[in-house]
């Protein structure tokens, strides 16, 4: 302790206060730490790697979709590649990365809590993710499985490449996602502060709420339809093996079952965090906060049940398509509202462009656009000319990292001073949140096209005639890369050396925001009681020192 | 119109009848998608130029939405996306429900590649020719893994699963060429599993159709042209058809049936040949290329031991072109006459 | 399951008296609600973990009844009755073991949870006894099986399914009795009073649920 006082003082910096980074600074406090604000610490620090990771193996394949005959290396590699990227990004980063990540540091702070309802289960999380990601890593180094992410029977199960540990390790990551949601929903349950009643919870705690509930109920089918894949390729038990009976579409039905709530687990938590930052840059309480509350509600409750529009050209029969479709138009709606409602919150508003709002900009354009080709996707009739094409792979990602990674790169840069005391380079900020926007525009847009062009997915070789639009999406990735690069940079730069920041430099009346930045281990001196709505502003300005609630 | 927005939307051609109505429910949608999304960004941006903090301490009033307002948020999308989903979901009907007079092909897809079989017809792979204007129902089938039969101009798109048969129709409406994608990943071959459509006139099919009856010999397809990847692995029956005419065989062997110094090829693989020794042999690879390396061995009844050998003549995989192109030979499993049903052989040991 | 033994140094002299009590709960009434709620969660995952199986074999069933009915047929009905009666005795010692320790009655507590666990063991050896009758015959999942009996399509699918369900509903049995051991461990040693006995509450919570499954396996591989 002593020694980085001295090391402060050297570089000129005003000397820290105590805070829960420097409540024990031996890797041992760290790795045996119950306090919830280290253990996002160490989940940002993993589901990093992991987002950098999965973002090489996407660069490989866009290089090698440059050329459309072979090229860089052959088709099992890419094949590999594609399904390592799909596991990586979503099992490894978007699954944990807003809620475990900054779910855990903030939520407690936002409800008036000292910590989440079971502190050592928490940090069990971590530790099974890791133990999951670690088998999922080395099952990729030693060759990786080539099936796509989604594991599609009966090629999973007949597959020769490594497939088992990559199904175990995902096995183990579900339990850390269901830990977490158990955590969550308990926590927001028994742990709020006198004063904040459910009409009071903020946004962001609702967002993850709901998340919750989804991984606490989807993610065990998840895990026992990767278990049968494993049992069938390791004892031959031939539940999805059409010569044993088995029906290769009951394992979509089961996957779909999981995974489409999964999108839901990535999306809703940004969708919080979106909601914090446009009340916070526009200074303004949130128009519609029961809007917004219940239709993240609305969006996990409907999303259990449009499974089915994956399965669209699958076999599913013409009545279920129809029922399928016209549910998931419903889970659009929700979507509708909030977007309606965000913008509505800018209204009269006293707006301050920072860079956590030029995130919020990309993702406001990029959800409307990539909800609605979902909306698109679920009319049956143009799904049948769309599925397995680029179309929705850019529908995808454009929800997926034009939604959720905006929200995420959002949530690291609003919470970034109250997770570490310090601030980043705005300027930097900007030039980096441009670059992220228009590479990913210039990745994804070319890639609508190319659905509609006729170009399917996880194509090695493909017909010349897709070549322009690929080498352009392949430009816009590079640009992509390098915004993230940057990012990192800065951001890692600002860790060490960036200025130090008062309470509340953004000015926000979020609750989190209460506790100094960053916050004492126990959060609060006295636990507050809170009288007003988060994100009040109508009385008056709120100071760099924001107690009074 | 139709057209701009096709080629503005990369949208490849209509050659179906439902081409067209799919893609106007693609523009509608869309132009839609496009204008919202534009109408939020714009909105955005406007707020924050007129709303954008004059001030440090600048506050704002407190504002709740009208309940009608929301109500609106709601309604208003919803019905959108309502009316797509009838509009989609009809069009899927159609797109599900075939017509009653189509014509049956069956189609089997396998790594990497796909098979039809034409009832009573010929066999082919990876080319299916149909008659344009006339509506086709493919019966489909997998022998391994998912794939799924695509063709981005007719707007079709069908898993083909394993274990069970799907269905997929179309008609085609102007006769030419169009790319058959597999589109559901199946393993190394995915991104080379391709086909071709090849929509004839209705006269040329039918002029196709009977040259298939005659013999596949007389009139042999071509290989796809409109293709740009590594072809199968060499065409065994093509290879073994060069063969037969460089090697002299079919001065005496013919391939249609006729009588000549040799047995006919025609249906001559799987037939029943009773030997110049009375014994009763099954025709099989193994008795054809015997024939060729000792043809003394084993003569049928009725010709004459004139055939040279070719023992050192042909190579092995020489041989076996023959051997596939003569297996190739089979004329139509139709019978003329009335079906006499199924005939009991005794159970042995009774 | 609580976080009662885990207390920052001088933060006990905060709360007042309650060791069992957390840093961050205002009260231990709080603290055990939140515990309570955190176990029903986690039984909603389990169930939802049993549910994927039993749709598999709803959708097997209606594929292939002959074969699923032939098969269930063959299985040892006084075996499944027997384990069932067992089971939902166990369920009933549980609850009196809670009942025990919120009269003050440790070591009646402690012997009912020792029964608990006697019972438990007796399902695993009959199923034991099952499964290796099965093994014997050839009744096996997938690719492995040979029984003579019942040789219909759709019959390797219901003993697949009769692994799996029974296999990971025995799993869940040995994981209870594991639970059961460590909560009867420290009931002997007095960790749990009338005051606080939340442990086992929430140990009974999970063996019930364990018991529940089954109620609804046995029917499904046994008696239709």
């Amino acid at each position: 302790m002593r020694q980085s006082e001295e090391d402060r003082e050297k570089l000129g910096a005003p000397p820290a206060h105590e805070s829960y980074l420097t409540d024990g600074t031996t890797v041992m406090s760290w790795l045996n730490t119950r306090d919830h604000k280290r253990v996002g610490v160490m989940f940002l620090v993993a589901v990093v790697f992991f987002l950098f990771l999965g973002g090489v193996f996407a660069l490989a394949i866009r290089m090698k979709l440059l050329y459309p005959g072979p090229f860089l290396f052959d088709a099992l590699t890419y094949n590999r590649l594609f399904t390592l990227h799909g596991v990586t990004m979503i099992f490894l980063f978007m699954i944990p990365a807003i809620p475990s990540a900054f779910g855990n540091f903030v939520l407690p702070l936002m409800i008036g809590a000292r910590d989440v309802a079971f502190p050592r289960l928490n940090l069990a999380s971590f530790y099974v993710y890791l133990a999951g990601a670690v088998l999922a890593v080395w099952a990729m180094v030693h060759g990786g499985a080539d099936t796509g992410w989604t594991f599609y029977t009966p090629y999973s199960t007949t597959t020769p490449t490594m497939l088992f540990p990559l199904l175990l390790g995902v096995f183990i990551i579900g339990f850390s996602s269901i830990m977490t949601g158990i955590n969550f929903i308990v926590t927001v349950h028994t742990l709020r502060a006198p004063g904040i009643g459910w009409m009071r919870v903020p946004l962001f705690v609702w967002g993850i709420y709901a998340t919750s509930v989804i991984q606490v109920l989807a993610t065990p089918v998840l895990g026992l339809t990767v278990l049968l894949v494993a049992l069938e390729r390791v004892l031959g038990f031939g539940i999805f093996d059409p010569a044993r009976g088995g029906d290769p579409v009951l394992f979509q039905h089961f996957f779909w079952f999981y995974s489409h709530p999964a999108v839901y687990i990535m999306v809703l938590p940004a969708m919080g965090v979106i909601s914090e930052c446009v009340a916070t840059f526009s200074r303004k309480n949130p128009f519609g906060y029961k809007a917004i509350a219940f239709s993240s509600l609305g969006i996990a409750f409907v999303g259990f049940f449009t499974w089915g529009h994956h399965l669209f050209v699958a076999g599913q029969s013409v009545f279920d398509n129809g029922v399928f479709g016209v549910l998931s138009m419903f889970v659009g709606i929700f979507t509708a509202v909030k977007v309606f409602n965000w913008v509505g919150t800018m209204y009269r508003g006293a707006i301050s462009f920072k860079t956590p709002f030029a995130y919020i900009c990309g993702f406001l354009f990029f959800l409307v656009f990539g909800g609605m080709t979902g909306v698109a996707l679920a009319t049956v009739a143009l799904d049948v000319h769309w599925h397995d094409t680029y179309f929705v792979v850019a529908h995808f990602h454009f929800i997926m990292v034009g939604a959720v990674i905006m929200g995420f790169l959002a949530a690291l840069h609003y919470w970034f001073p109250k997770m570490f005391g310090r601030t980043y380079h705005e300027g930097w900020g900007l030039v980096a949140a441009s670059l992220i926007i228009l590479g990913f525009n210039a990745t994804f847009i070319p890639q609508f096209l190319l659905g509609n062009n006729g170009m399917p997915r996880r194509y090695y070789q493909y017909p010349e005639h897709f070549q322009a639009l690929n080498v352009a999406s392949t430009a816009g990735a590079t640009l992509l890369g390098f915004g993230f690069i940057i990012i990192f940079i800065y951001l890692v730069i600002a860790l060490r050396w960036g200025p130090r920041c008062e309470q509340n430099p953004w000015r926000s009346k979020g609750f989190e925001w209460l506790t100094p930045s960053p916050p004492p281990t126990h959060n609060f001196d006295k636990i507050p009681h809170i009288t007003q709505d988060p994100h009040d502003y109508r009385t008056h300005a709120p100071s760099g020192v924001y107690t009074d609630v | 119109m139709n057209e701009t927005l096709r080629r503005f939307l990369f949208l490849p051609d209509q050659a179906s009848t439902f081409a067209s109505q799919v893609d106007h429910l693609h523009y509608f949608v869309i132009l839609t998608t496009f204008v919202m999304s534009t109408a939020v960004g714009l909105t955005a941006i406007l707020f924050f130029i007129l709303y954008r903090r004059r001030s440090e301490t600048q506050t704002t009033p407190h504002i709740e939405p009208a309940p009608l307002l929301e109500a609106a948020f709601v309604i208003v999308p919803l019905s959108f996306f309502l009316l797509w989903w009838v509009i989609g979901y009809r069009t899927s009907i159609e797109l599900a429900t075939p017509p009653a007079d189509a014509m049956d092909v069956y189609v089997q897809g396998k790594k990497w590649m796909w098979k039809f079989a034409y009832p009573g017809g010929p066999n082919a792979v990876n080319v299916l020719r149909v008659p344009s204007g006339r509506p086709v129902r493919l019966l489909m089938t997998s022998r391994d893994v998912i794939h799924s039969f695509y063709v981005p101009e007719f707007r079709v798109k069908q898993d083909v699963i394993p274990g069970r048969y799907s269905q997929i129709w179309f008609n085609a409406t102007a006769p030419g060429r169009y790319q058959i994608l597999c589109a559901e990943y199946c393993g190394a071959g995915h991104s080379i599993m391709r086909g071709e459509v090849i929509v004839l006139k209705a006269e040329e099919y039918e002029d196709w159709v009977s040259a298939q009856h005659r013999g596949l010999a007389t009139k042999q397809d071509g290989p796809p042209t409109a293709l740009d990847f590594a072809p199968p692995l060499g065409n065994l029956v093509d290879q073994g058809r060069r063969l037969a005419q460089e090697q002299g065989c079919v001065k005496c062997h013919s391939v249609d049936g006729s009588q000549h110094i040799g047995p006919t090829w025609l249906d001559l693989y799987g037939r029943r040949e009773k030997l110049s020794d009375g014994r009763i042999i099954t025709v099989d690879e193994g008795y054809i290329t015997e024939s060729m390396m000792d043809p003394f061995a084993k003569i049928v009844d009725g010709f004459k031991p004139v055939m040279p050998s070719f023992a050192n003549k042909l190579a092995g995989p020489e041989v076996a072109a023959i051997v596939e192109y003569i297996k190739s030979l089979q004329s139509d499993a139709v019978r003329t006459g009335p079906s006499e049903g199924p005939a009991y052989a005794p159970v042995r040991g009774r | 399951m609580s976080e009662a033994a885990a207390l920052p140094p001088g933060e006990h002299l905060v709360h007042g008296t309650d060791p069992h009590l957390a840093h961050h709960f205002s009260s231990l009434e709080r603290q055990v609600d939140a515990s309570r709620l955190g176990m029903w969660l986690f039984l909603s995952t389990e169930v939802l973990l049993f549910a994927g199986l039993f749709t598999g074999y709803a959708v097997y069933r209606y594929s292939f009844p002959v074969a699923f009915a032939a098969s269930a047929r063959t299985s040892e009905i006084w075996a499944g009755t027997l384990n069932t009666i067992v089971l939902i005795t166990s369920s009933l010692t549980v609850a009196l073991a809670i009942h025990f320790v919120r009269a003050g009655r440790q070591r009646a507590a402690v012997a009912c949870l020792a029964i608990t666990l006697f019972f438990a063991l007796a399902f695993l050896g009959i199923k034991a006894i099952e499964y290796t009758a099965h093994f014997h015959e050839h009744q096996l999942p997938g690719r492995y099986y040979r029984f003579e009996g019942v040789r219909l399509p759709g019959a390797e699918m219901y003993w697949a399914l009769y692994f799996l369900m029974t296999g990971l509903h025995g799993l869940h049995v040995v994981i209870g009795m594991t639970v059961l051991a460590v909560i009867a461990w420290r009931t002997a040693h007095g960790y749990y009073s009338a005051h606080y006995y939340v442990g086992i509450e929430l140990a009974g919570l999970y063996w019930h649920l364990v018991d529940l499954i089954w109620i609804f396996l046995y029917p499904l591989l046994y008696l239709i």
